[in-house]
């Protein structure tokens, strides 16, 4: 139905999202590689406001902001629903998502970037958060019940990025004992062929980071400090 | 069944006044519970474990925490009076300028209000007057962001309508939204204060200014702590 582009950067957490919902729904798009460090014109058109990616781009008119995307392309095109019908349900899947999105990527970041003095309390809160989404998912197959829904795309970068954000900061935050429901989602989640595909890596993010120097821009990272 | 709505918030809660706006704008019969947000009550921790925060809706029993889902599961499940547009596009742009007015301008504001000098509120300022021009163009020549009638986007826009002039009265900072800077805006503002679902749901001018005399620093305080 008409023609879908989709601006992004491959190692973003928030462009898979995008992504995965359009395979799971069969859409064809185009994918435009973003250079982040030099914002291409398209970019600036398509999100003057933010001027960030993901946008997604459909009969040249632009979506901006990964979780408003999700719930357009789940509206737009309306196989294999992303969302329940449920208000209630629906309800419960967008205030989990915003709390992924303002709790758990925000607490690990900080973790990652806390100085020696601030680490132990950072990590604390970063896995108070995560506790909460491995609570979430006790007892269930995914997110979205039998199948993969919003939320599942919206956790769904999670766990490699943990991973990248714990080699970064020299920090643990996951592991099989301490968040059993959250880790056995996650073996199960990464091997979904459609995810699979277009998933950032944890060695992919490190070497960007360090290649481009970003590394030494974190405080509090241990790959800067070579530790 | 006997529908029971609940509603868990404060006199001055942006937030909380909105969900009434809502709630009225659709003839929607609820309690409201005035919390004591330095004693929280059992039920609002019960009901809103995650944030412990108001607003929470409760409906027959079910808590909806977060104030643009609860918009949205309001319209989704009281149809009349709709909030949101039909159309997937139009809806995905009341949801991304929604996040824009949370996201961008409730802390531009509370800055230009109570930053740590005046080098800091003006910059803020500065920046708050960049973001009220992305609203004063997408106002384009309607009469409410709605349309004919107010939306989502009119209710979220409580921040802009009259919290700001509050902010600004209360921080003994110059206003900004003047109808020379911004003429569709000003406008809008008149238009908006006339609707009775708006205006019978602000809380009393006089007394909100004198709370946020002695409250304001403290806002913006506890914004840049949980940041």
């Amino acid at each position: 139905m008409g023609e879908v582009k989709v601006i992004g950067a491959s190692l973003s957490s928030f462009c898979c999202r995008i992504e995965w919902a359009l395979k799971l729904k069969g859409v064809e798009y185009e994918y435009i590689k973003e250079d982040l460090r030099n914002k291409s014109p398209i970019l600036l058109q398509y999100n003057p406001v933010h001027k960030k990616i993901p946008v997604l781009v459909h009969n040249g008119k632009p979506v901006a902001e990964s979780l408003v995307i999700l719930e357009y392309i789940d509206e737009t095109w309306q196989e294999n629903p992303l969302l329940p019908k449920d208000p209630l349900e629906k309800s419960t899947a967008r205030f989990w998502a915003r709390f992924v999105d303002e709790k758990c990527i925000v607490s690990a970041w900080d973790a990652c970037r806390a100085e020696e003095h601030e680490k132990e309390r950072a990590v604390e809160s970063a896995q108070e958060s995560l506790g909460m989404i491995d609570k979430l998912i006790e007892g269930k197959k995914f997110f979205g019940g039998e199948t993969i829904g919003f939320l599942d795309l919206v956790v769904g970068s999670l766990p490699n990025w943990l991973k990248f954000l714990e080699e970064l900061g020299g920090i643990k935050l996951v592991d099989a004992e301490k968040f059993p429901s959250f880790h056995e989602w996650s073996k199960k989640f990464v091997e979904i062929p459609i995810i699979k595909e277009k998933i950032p890596m944890p060695d992919d993010l490190i070497n960007y980071f360090t290649t481009s120097g970003l590394a030494k821009t974190i405080r509090g990272s241990a790959l800067a400090n070579n530790k | 069944m006997a529908e029971e709505v609940l509603l868990f918030s404060t006199w001055f809660s942006i937030y909380g006044r909105r969900v009434e706006m809502a709630l009225k704008l659709k003839g929607i019969e609820y309690k409201f519970i005035e919390e004591d947000l330095t004693n929280k009550s059992p039920s609002l921790l019960k009901y809103n474990p995650v944030h412990k925060k108001v607003p929470v809706l409760v409906h027959n029993g079910k808590p909806v925490a977060e104030s643009l889902v609860i918009l949205e599961y309001i319209d989704e499940t009281w149809k009349n009076h709709p909030i949101l547009p039909k159309h997937p596009y139009e809806r995905a742009n009341t949801r991304f300028w929604a996040k824009f007015i949370d996201e961008k301008c409730w802390p531009a504001i509370l800055q230009a209000c109570w930053g740590k000098d005046q080098k800091e509120r003006e910059k803020a300022a500065e920046e708050l007057s960049k973001l009220l021009q992305f609203l004063e163009n997408e106002l384009k020549g309607k009469r409410f962001f709605g349309g004919e009638t107010i939306g989502l986007l009119d209710i979220a826009g409580n921040t802009i309508g009259y919290w700001l002039g509050v902010f600004e009265e209360a921080a003994g900072v110059s206003e900004l939204l003047t109808r020379e800077k911004f003429p569709k805006l000003f406008n809008w503002v008149n238009e908006w204060l006339s609707v009775s679902a708006i205006k019978e749901n602000l809380p009393p001018r006089d007394k909100h200014v004198a709370f946020m005399r002695l409250n304001g620093q403290g806002f913006w305080d506890d914004y840049n702590a949980s940041k």
